[in-house]
């Protein structure tokens, strides 16, 4: 029994396969080509600005130095703008799962007058971005008196129809003797929500949570639409604009590009199994 | 919606436990299902659906960046756009784009997610790799790839010893800004195929190996097969993304419309009408006609999908 059985499990993590051979060697060259750019942009921003722009290029810097680094850090806004980009993604990943777990509920499990026209409107809703409705939505945005504000770069970040959509489609999933164990013990729909359903999503909630903040991390479009303020902007705004503004100092804006990706790559390598889990979970049910 | 009622009315269950847990459920729902939805529908009332009555509105008329002053003008905007030789352009660069973007991103998702999946060693390095430069922002990939296309100082000529005026050149500026999206964007469609394969069924290939499939035929005709709506999926939103392409575009041109305007999209052809043109009526009704051209892209996929469903069965 022990001698079969240990094979099976050992057999296909150890073997190296003629077929396991090629598949390595090839799936490390694409990784070298993938990666080799990334490694091009941090040994750049370790050469002096003089030697970045050498012709011809080389791969390693021949001084090693922290001076773009460190240029960036004391002259630029670089800070402000890592800064608001942590605060504008937080808020807008906070106010996204709480309001798109609410909606996305009421919409599977929930009736009201009125639903399936709502619902509608929502679906309608995912062909919308500000790059389609830019210049409306800043328009309204200028209205409300919030150019230039906190409030305008977060806000308007926080309606996506697509999240309330997915967690909609999963909570669709749930078995529903599942709360009507919990209705029968006499307890309310808030209750069940947070009691009985919430806790059954975290892997569908992880997953919208880290696409959102990726996404509002990374969002370029609309912050450059509503605030031209350096104080204001965020990692990857100011990056594209302050910093490619008056000559391109090259081993600084590389230093800046990968302040801005640091972050994102540490929540990814440590969540990056509940993040295809997340995905098989709910970008699936996209469909 | 439909489903729900359908379920509540069909439950086969003891009867009259069903009609007493119906009744909770619909009393429950009837107090607070509205509540559920508001702080959404508050939000999506105001940024969404307000912004697009307002740039059909506003589209009507021709009103400037303060909104002061606008005077209703009918269909003039439609009209002009219409026969706006500037706006077929940029329509065209974003389509070429697309065109050029989505079967390689599907063929090269698909090709690193068979990689990931099958290397039985190091998963998560896999992953990682392939997956990393989605994480950075889309201006930092410009910025990169500018940088790497620099005639003289940057990589690209360098490693394949040529001298192609990648930014430059009007036949080598788009490649220039594909190549870029593709590096920067194959991560998340490749992360989608990666989840799919991995939530195909073990068993139906243990089946095809005991029939004597190979390795071949079992790709053709369980992996393929099982991965097609998957692949309906990533091609949509790569359509739906690509049409919409602007931040690393701009960037490698320097915020500029690339040589000979030959980079210039849709997304940045608005941007120029509404803030530095400062015609934002013109620029609304632009906006509406690249809204209506995204929801037929959108629709058309539904109404594929669902022929594609009453065919099945």
């Amino acid at each position: 029994m022990t001698t079969a059985a240990a094979p099976i499990r050992t057999k296909p993590r150890r073997s190296w396969t003629p077929s396991q051979i090629v598949l390595t060697l090839l799936g490390t060259a694409v990784a070298v080509v993938i990666v080799s750019p990334l490694a091009w942009a941090l040994f750049t921003s370790l050469k002096s600005e003089t030697e970045a722009v050498e012709v011809p290029p080389h791969w390693l810097p021949e001084d090693w130095t922290g001076q773009a680094w460190s240029a960036m850090f004391e002259t630029g806004n670089i800070t402000n703008w890592f800064v608001n980009s942590l605060v504008v993604s937080v808020c807008v990943t906070t106010v996204v799962l709480l309001v798109s777990a609410l909606a996305g509920y009421g919409f599977a499990r929930t009736e009201f007058r009125g639903k399936a026209a709502l619902m509608g409107v929502v679906m309608a809703g995912l062909m919308i971005s500000p790059a389609v409705l830019g210049v409306p939505l800043f328009t309204t945005v200028q209205q409300m008196g919030m150019v230039e504000t906190y409030w305008g770069l977060i806000l308007p970040q926080c309606a996506p129809a697509a999240m309330v959509y997915i967690l909609y489609k999963f909570f669709q999933g749930i078995p529903r003797e599942l709360e009507e164990a919990a209705f029968i013990d006499g307890a309310g729909r808030w209750r069940v929500f947070f009691t009985v359903i919430l806790p059954l999503s975290r892997p569908s909630l992880a997953a919208v949570g880290i696409f959102t903040f990726i996404s509002s991390w990374n969002n370029f479009l609309w912050p450059y639409m509503v605030t031209n303020n350096p104080d204001l902007m965020t990692m990857p705004n100011g990056i594209a604009t302050v910093m490619n503004s008056y000559g391109i100092q090259w081993a600084q804006l590389m230093a800046g590009g990968l302040m801005a990706g640091l972050p994102l790559i540490i929540v990814f390598v440590f969540f990056q199994r509940q993040i295809v889990a997340g995905v098989a979970h709910t970008g699936l049910a996209g469909q | 919606m439909t489903t729900a009622s359908a379920e509540t009315v069909v439950a086969p269950a003891p009867a009259r436990a069903a009609v007493g847990t119906a009744t909770v459920r619909r009393r429950q729902g009837l107090q607070h299902g509205g509540w559920f939805v508001a702080p959404f529908l508050a939000l999506f009332a105001l940024f969404v659906v307000w912004p697009l009555l307002r740039g059909l509105w506003l589209s009507l008329t021709d009103a400037n960046i303060s909104g002061d002053d606008a005077n209703f003008v009918g269909l003039d905007n439609y009209r002009e756009a219409l026969g706006d030789d500037l706006m077929w352009d940029s329509l065209g660069h974003s389509a070429w784009f697309t065109l050029l973007v989505v079967p390689c991103i599907t063929v090269l998702a698909f090709g690193l997610a068979m990689l990931a999946h099958h290397i039985e060693r190091g998963k998560w390095l896999w992953r990682l790799c392939f997956f990393l430069p989605f994480l950075l922002p889309s201006t930092v990939a410009g910025n990169l790839w500018q940088w790497l296309f620099n005639p003289g100082t940057g990589m690209v000529n360098h490693v394949f010893g040529i001298e192609t005026p990648w930014l430059s050149d009007t036949s080598y500026a788009m490649l220039a800004v594909v190549i870029c999206t593709l590096w920067w964007t194959v991560g998340f469609s490749f992360l989608l195929y990666l989840a799919a394969l991995q939530g195909i069924p073990a068993h139906l290939y243990e089946a095809a190996k005991l029939d004597g499939a190979n390795a071949w035929h079992r790709m053709v005709h369980i992996t393929l097969p099982m991965l097609r709506n998957i692949t309906g999926l990533v091609i949509a939103l790569q359509i739906l993304a690509s049409l919409q392409v602007f931040d690393q575009a701009v960037v490698m041109m320097d915020f500029g419309p690339g040589p000979e305007d030959s980079t210039r999209t849709f997304v940045q052809f608005t941007l120029e009408e509404g803030f530095t043109a400062y015609r934002v009526g013109y620029a609304s009704a632009i906006s509406i006609i690249f809204f209506v051209l995204i929801a037929a892209v959108a629709l058309g996929r539904m109404w594929l999908l669902r022929n594609r469903e009453e065919g099945g069965r």
